[in-house]
This record gives C-alpha cells, sequence and structure tokens, in this order.
C-alpha cells in the first residue's frame, strides 16, 4: 500500500488544476448541485403526498424505482442522449437523490401523531400553519435522515462524473487506473470515504440544530 | 457524545477495511497451473482477451492448419503480463501480437523516444524478445493510436494531417483516455513534436464507445481512435496523418518458440502477414463486432478470400 499521493504536498496546492482541492471543491459542487435540484422536486411532492395521503403509491413505487436505476449505466445513457457536460451527470446524481428524500417526507408526515395535528386544528390553525408549525417540525427528524442519506450516497456516487470528462474526486479514480498509478486511486478512495463520514458528521449535527427540542425530546 | 463516537468507530472501520482490501501483495493475474507442454508436432496457439486478437490467432490456427499442422486452440488468455508468462513456460507456442506494445512492455522504461516507425520499432524490439522466443515477419496492417475528426471538422479546417490542426487546434477540443495527459504519446507529445496545443482536454475512454459518440456529437472535434475501429468507417470519421511518427508502429506480427517454428509454420504465417493489411483487418474485424458473426467463420472468409 502506497500512500505517497495522498502526502504529496504538490497535490495539496489550492491553485493548481487537479490537485485535491481543486477536485473536492468540483465534486462539492456536483453534490450540492444534485442535492439542491433533488430537494427541490422531491420534498414538495412528497410532503403533499404525506400531508393529503393521495397518491402515495407514487411515492413509494418512485422510490423503488428509483433506488434500483443503477447510477453509472443512467449517465451512459444520458449522454449518448444529450452529449457530453454537466447536465447528463447532475440528472444521473439527482435520480439517486430523489427517492430518500422523497420517501423520507412521505413517511415523516404519514407517522405524525394525528392527535396533535387534530389539536392544531382545534386551537384555530389554519391549513397553512399547521402545515410550518406544527406538522413539518414534527416529521423534521425522519425527513432530515432521508437527506442525509440521500447526501451521503450522492458524495460517493459523484466519483462518476469523472468517467465522462468532468472533474471531482473521481478523477483521482480514473486517472490513476489509466496510467497504472494506483497510490492515485487510494488516494482518491481514501478523500471520497472521508469526505462522506465528515459530511455526515456535519448533517448530524445540523440536525441537531435545527429540530425543534420539543420534538427531539432533549431541553 | 455517542453518536460521534460511533461514526468515528465506523471511520476507523472502514479504513482499516479499505486498506487491508488494498493490501493484499497477491497478484490477481497470477495463474498457479504452469499448464503442460503440448505434444511434439502440435502447436499451441493463444490470444489476448479481446476481439481483434482473437480473430487474429483464429487467422493463423486456420492457416496453420491448411498446411497440415495439428493446432490447439487457448485463446482468451488475458492481459500481456499472462500471456508472455504462458509463453515463456510453453503453455503456449504462438500469438498474434503488436510490435510498438509489445516493446514498450519489454523495455524496461518503455519504447524509447524517436523509436516509431515500423522497421525501427521491430528492429529494437528483437533485442529485447524473452529468450527461446522470435518474432516472424511483420504485417502492414496496424492496430495504433490515431487522431481522428468528423468529416466536417476535416473539411471546415482542410485537415489532413496532425500538422494542419496547428494553426486552429486553439479552437478546438480534443478527447482521448485519461492516460493522454500524461503520456508523451499524448498531449505533451502533440505539443513538443507538433506544436499542437488544444483548448481543452477531456479525460474520456481510450477509443471507447464514449469518444466515439462525442466526436459524433460534436463534443469534442478530435479524437483518440484506434486505427482498425470500424466506426471511423461507419461514421465516415477522417484518420489524420502522423508524419513525424509521433505514435509508435503497431503492426501486428506473431510471437513464436523457437522451438515451435518449423518452416512450414514460419512459411504459412508469413503469407498470412503479406495478406493483412489495415483496412481488411478493419473489414473483418467489423464483421465480428458489428455484425457479430463467428470467429471461425470470418477467419475462413478471411484466409479464402485471400488465397491462403
Amino acid at each position: 500500500m502506497n500512500l505517497s499521493y495522498l502526502f504529496d504536498a504538490a497535490h495539496w496546492d489550492p491553485s493548481a488544476t487537479g490537485s485535491f482541492p481543486d477536485l473536492l471543491l468540483a465534486h462539492l459542487g456536483y453534490v450540492a448541485l444534485a442535492l439542491l435540484i433533488g430537494t427541490v422536486i422531491a420534498l414538495p411532492v412528497g410532503l403533499y403526498i404525506g400531508h393529503t395521503g393521495r397518491g402515495s403509491f407514487i411515492a413509494i413505487n418512485a422510490g423503488n424505482a428509483g433506488r434500483s436505476l443503477p447510477t453509472l449505466g443512467l449517465l451512459m445513457l444520458m449522454v449518448t442522449l444529450l452529449g457530453l457536460g454537466l447536465l447528463p451527470v447532475l440528472i444521473a446524481l439527482t435520480v439517486l437523490v430523489i427517492p430518500p428524500i422523497l420517501t423520507s417526507a412521505y413517511a415523516g408526515m404519514r407517522t405524525l401523531d394525528s392527535q396533535v395535528v387534530d389539536a392544531a386544528k382545534g386551537m384555530g390553525m389554519r391549513p397553512w400553519q399547521v402545515l410550518t408549525r406544527v406538522e413539518l417540525p414534527m416529521a423534521l427528524p425522519v425527513l432530515f435522515s432521508g437527506f442525509r442519506s440521500a447526501a451521503l450516497q450522492v458524495v460517493a456516487t459523484a466519483t462518476v462524473a469523472a468517467a465522462v470528462g468532468l472533474s471531482g474526486l473521481g478523477r483521482l479514480m480514473i486517472d490513476g487506473l489509466a496510467v497504472n498509478d494506483y497510490s492515485r486511486v487510494l488516494a482518491g478512495a481514501i478523500v471520497v470515504a472521508l469526505l462522506a463520514v465528515l459530511l455526515d458528521l456535519l448533517l448530524a449535527q445540523v440536525q441537531r440544530w435545527i429540530v425543534s427540542p420539543g420534538v427531539s425530546k432533549r431541553f | 457524545m455517542s453518536r460521534i463516537r460511533l461514526a468515528a468507530t465506523a471511520a476507523g472501520l472502514a479504513t482499516a477495511l479499505l486498506l487491508s482490501a488494498c493490501g493484499s501483495g497477491d497478484d490477481p493475474l497470477a495463474s498457479d497451473d504452469s499448464g503442460a507442454s503440448s505434444a511434439p508436432g502440435t502447436v499451441t496457439v493463444g490470444s489476448a482477451n479481446f476481439a481483434e486478437s482473437e480473430l487474429l490467432a483464429e487467422i493463423y490456427s486456420q492457416a496453420l492448419e491448411a498446411k497440415g499442422v495439428t493446432v490447439k486452440r487457448q485463446f482468451n488468455i488475458g492481459a500481456r503480463e499472462l500471456y508472455l508468462k504462458a509463453l515463456q513456460d510453453g503453455s503456449i507456442d504462438l500469438l498474434p501480437e503488436y510490435n510498438g506494445a509489445l516493446l514498450s512492455a519489454l523495455q524496461t522504461g518503455g519504447a524509447p523516444e524517436g523509436v516509431s516507425k515500423p522497421e525501427d520499432v521491430l528492429a529494437a524490439l528483437k533485442k529485447v524478445l524473452p529468450a527461446g522466443t522470435e518474432v516472424l515477419d511483420q504485417s502492414a496492417a496496424e492496430d495504433k493510436d490515431t487522431l481522428t475528426v468528423s468529416q466536417e471538422t476535416a473539411t471546415k479546417y482542410s485537415l489532413k494531417t496532425i500538422d494542419d490542426l496547428k494553426p486552429v487546434a486553439g479552437q478546438l477540443v480534443i478527447g482521448a483516455g485519461p492516460e493522454w495527459q500524461e503520456r508523451y504519446q499524448g498531449l505533451k507529445g502533440l505539443e513538443e513534436l507538433y506544436g499542437v496545443k488544444f483548448k481543452e482536454f477531456k479525460p474520456l475512454d481510450a477509443g471507447g464507445p464514449l469518444t466515439v459518440n462525442a466526436l459524433k456529437k460534436g463534443d469534442i472535434q478530435v479524437g483518440n481512435i484506434f486505427s482498425t475501429d470500424s466506426s471511423i468507417k461507419t461514421n465516415n470519421f477522417v484518420v489524420l496523418d502522423d508524419p513525424r511518427n509521433l505514435y509508435l508502429a503497431e503492426n501486428i506480427l506473431p510471437l513464436i518458440r523457437t522451438s515451435a517454428k518449423t518452416d512450414a509454420v514460419a512459411g504459412a504465417l508469413n503469407a498470412v502477414s503479406a495478406k493483412l493489411t489495415t483496412e481488411n483487418l478493419t473489414t473483418y474485424l467489423a464483421q465480428v463486432q458489428v455484425d457479430k458473426k463467428d470467429t471461425a467463420t470470418v477467419a475462413k472468409a478471411f484466409l479464402s478470400e485471400n488465397g491462403l
């Protein structure tokens, strides 16, 4: 095992293309964009389905079908259809992000204590207030855990961007394999694994901040 | 606190697993059975694990059989590291090789710079062949790196050779395997030998479907495609000449154990090499890869159409 690539200071120079900071930034960019687009699509749909109970088969089936799609295969299909560029990568990653967020938003809303919702209505809250002040805060732990698992998956899978000529930490693995530089492949794998763990720890902390103490029972 | 500790433990475990998985020193390509030497009078023909090598091995086999030589087929062995070992220990006697790639593999430090013409490569190769093996006549057929452009690009910038790229390369995007960024026979050589510097380099696959598709769609204007790839013909791509011989010659030639080389064997194989060209190999290979025909049928057609 050879860690020389990982610990070579020249590979940590932020101004050089292909350095760890450069690739990390690009990688996080793909992750952030995919999470943003995926959340914008999946969250309202999941909340609506959970809130009204209508179309729940969509949430369940879309979730299951989406999870079974191989990202690399989908990416290659998109590249064949759309050509090279950021768009095919974003589509493939967004498809990966949507199922966990959609199903967790739906599940979070469905598992609410209906008596609490009734009480909120009884106090004279409007539907919008019921949603934002009661349902959402109470569904947040489940919902956010879905977001965390989506983030974790996409941070590891965003390496596929390198397979179609883009940047990101996958470059280390793909280029390393191409030139028989296993030290570089190993460095890429370690950095991606560490990034995934760090991101999850960070999101766990965010979850503690944003979940209401009344829900998490931590006063 | 406990959650953080759990996560940290998980991270540690994951890293340990990863490292131990990478740390094992076993060579995944090494095979245990050394393979018995073939019976006297029989020639065991091997091939690498890709379609072109298998087709060539089948052509060699049928050409030998036509001359009354008993042939044992041992195809699809694997990568060069593996089949060279098989050749040296006598489990196979003969296989199709590429002069440039074989030279790069045998010469420590790779093929010397400046050696790229077919005859130079062959001369250099003969000096480094493993003991007990030799090469026969090399054919005109080459499966080598090319710079290829679409018909439209070629017309628009009137491109015929790599030299013609020099004034316009600044507007063009090139796509090739990721190794091109670092290899002399990639971007470095293009810049040093031809003074060609492209606007952008897109790391794709080495002459694979991604590169072909990107060239078709215009995402890249110049692509690295192998010279026997049938997609060149089907898409009307234009292969740019390499007048300064940046790319190593990759002539196809038989690599054989001296013990198996009789006059009949050498005669039959040299007759095949004399007929083999890049164009006819591309055509016959396309029958295997595009039309999904059986290798043996295609090899037979090649031999009968060339009077062998």
